[in-house]
């Protein structure tokens, strides 16, 4: 499956400080045929640095797609029975408005002049495109941490647009652990002389500070189980650990692919995020939820623990939702969501199939 | 003392006098239920909005893989989070004798339900009291066929005890169904009967 990243554009957006960008533009792609009665639409939610490019291999740099082995024919979000659509957040690097691009009023990057953004922003774009798609009702949204407080900021804003929605190891709320290490990611970045408050395109970008912000964040994704498996202590210079050489590794990569600026931006919408602002409680967020749910979360995720969301399946179920929720066993910690797929497509299979039976 | 031949429903003699018992478009609930196998044919033999509890994962995987709504967790905390009367019957097979608190799961059955499906293996079978009898050991039989160590059954009771504790807590039991074997016997039910099935209501 080959595919093409393609670009929308919108007159404007309007965020929650109440700023707004004009224009605005999102990447997106697609994957399988939107059906005559426009019913079977899944909408993939991307985590903290993901991109549009969700499955297939990309027409020009021959990419994989992030989840590609959860979506195409056959696998869990079969592309032979479902319309597939996946696109890059707001405030994103991969083709979508963010800090990168260019303020049409000063020919200059916005950098840090972008209106700071929040997972509803975020939300509120991806409903734009959908609109614009001719859908009015997703089969299910879906995405795996940051993902999964996307697929569930959708279920609350727009109860009447969603049918389904599948959260994995994510959170209706950052805990003061998760806030911590993404502000280590930040403080990495802004202490980088590079970084320039901000203002450092067409220069040289903060890369030391972006890949120890990384280096941090890999740790963090991975377990204590399967850091020992995957590296142990062995050496792969003389006097270098293989973990060490994973991270520099991991860290210099990403400093291609990725925006320093939309880092900051980004982890500071997950860690606003927050379902109960505002309300009383974490089942007040639910009270007009009118989707079906598939809650997942795995055994060695420290990162975004399972009470996390079991947190969100009691809020639900106190309030008498249709929800499923599994554990699974797991020993990648928050990669799993990415690693551990045969267990994921069987859910994701069965409770897609019901769901499109039922409307 | 031999009555109606019951048949089975998935193998099993009591799915098939609890899939008699559901009316149609109902609300269900299933604590305890395993691969979701009677929640699937119910959903789809009767149109019922099914739910269930399972604390096994990898059932709980098979469950939601049939498209059968399930949470992965421990049966009172799972009945603890649901509001008062959301199901038409919540269903409770062969899993009362297993449970640490049955009385708790009992009364919180009929909080969240209009109406409790309880079966369970009777305790007061004849095989059961003569192994007791005879052996003078904890009874191994076809019904409780575990030895006491490897048992999941903590709380052994019989059709008796069911009917005196539903009489002591005021409940209404709306049906009473016995069975010995595939047949459904009416005639000294507490001696005879291998499985017993009840509908109550508060």
């Amino acid at each position: 499956m080959t595919t093409e990243t393609q670009l929308a554009r919108f007159h404007m957006i309007e965020f929650d400080s109440g700023a707004t960008l004009s224009p605005v533009e999102v990447a997106y792609e697609t994957y399988g045929e939107l059906n005559a009665a426009k019913s079977n639409a899944v909408l993939i939610l991307h985590a903290f640095s993901g991109d549009a490019h969700a499955a297939g291999i990309d027409k020009e740099t021959g990419s994989v797609g992030w989840w590609d082995n959860m979506i195409g024919p056959g696998k869990g979000f079969d592309t032979d029975k479902y319309f597939v659509i996946c696109s890059n957040v707001l405030s994103g690097c991969r083709g979508t408005s963010g800090p990168g691009s260019i303020n049409p009023e000063t020919g200059c990057p916005y950098a840090m002049s972008f209106p700071p953004v929040t997972i509803p922003d975020m939300v509120r774009l991806q409903k734009m495109l959908t609109d614009s798609l001719g859908i009015e009702r997703l089969l299910a949204v879906t995405g795996g941490s940051m993902g999964a407080m996307q697929a569930l900021q959708w279920a609350v804003a727009y109860p009447d647009a969603v049918a389904s929605a599948i959260p994995i190891a994510g959170t209706a709320r950052h805990s003061p652990q998760q806030i911590a290490f993404n502000e280590v990611g930040r403080q990495a970045i802004m202490a980088d002389p590079d970084w320039n408050e901000g203002d450092y395109y067409g220069r040289r970008p903060p890369a030391r500070g972006l890949a120890v912000a990384r280096m941090v964040g890999h740790i963090t994704y991975m377990s204590d189980a399967s850091m020992r498996e995957k590296f142990g202590r062995r050496l792969r210079d003389q006097n270098q650990f293989e973990v060490e050489s994973y991270l520099r590794y991991r860290g210099s990569q990403f400093v291609d692919r990725f925006d320093a600026n939309s880092y900051l931006y980004i982890t500071k919408a997950m860690d606003y995020f927050d379902l109960t602002h505002d309300r009383h409680s974490l089942s007040a967020a639910f009270e007009n939820v009118k989707s079906r749910f598939l809650v997942i979360s795995f055994t060695s995720d420290w990162l975004y623990p399972s009470y996390q969301s079991l947190e969100v399946v009691r809020a639900l179920r106190g309030r008498n939702c249709d929800v499923a929720y599994c554990e699974l066993p797991s020993s990648y910690g928050h990669d799993a969501f990415l690693v551990n797929v045969a267990e994921q497509s069987e859910l994701v299979r069965g409770f897609l199939a019901s769901t499109f039976r039922g409307i | 003392m031999a009555q109606a031949f019951v048949p089975q429903l998935l193998g099993r003699s009591d799915y098939a006098i609890i899939s008699q018992i559901v009316e149609p478009d109902t609300r269900i609930l299933d604590l305890g239920c395993g691969e979701g196998e009677l929640l699937a044919w119910l959903a789809e033999h009767k149109n019922v909005d099914a739910r269930g509890v399972e604390i096994s994962g990898p059932k709980v995987q098979q469950a939601i893989s049939r498209g059968v709504s399930v949470y992965h967790g421990d049966i009172e905390e799972a009945l603890a989070d649901l509001p008062d009367q959301a199901f038409d019957y919540v269903i409770l097979s062969q899993t009362l004798q297993e449970s640490t608190a049955p009385l708790k799961v009992l009364r919180d059955m009929l909080r969240v339900g209009r109406r409790a499906i309880v079966a369970f293996p009777n305790f007061g079978h004849w095989t059961v009291r003569l192994a007791h009898l005879f052996t003078g050991r904890a009874p191994k039989t076809k019904l409780f066929p575990h030895d006491w160590y490897d048992s999941p059954n903590i709380h052994f009771l019989t059709v008796d005890d069911f009917e005196a504790l539903a009489q002591e807590q005021g409940w209404t039991i709306e049906k009473r169904i016995f069975l010995h074997g595939a047949r459904q016997i009416s005639f000294l039910p507490n001696l005879l009967s291998e499985v017993a099935v009840f509908l109550v209501s508060k």
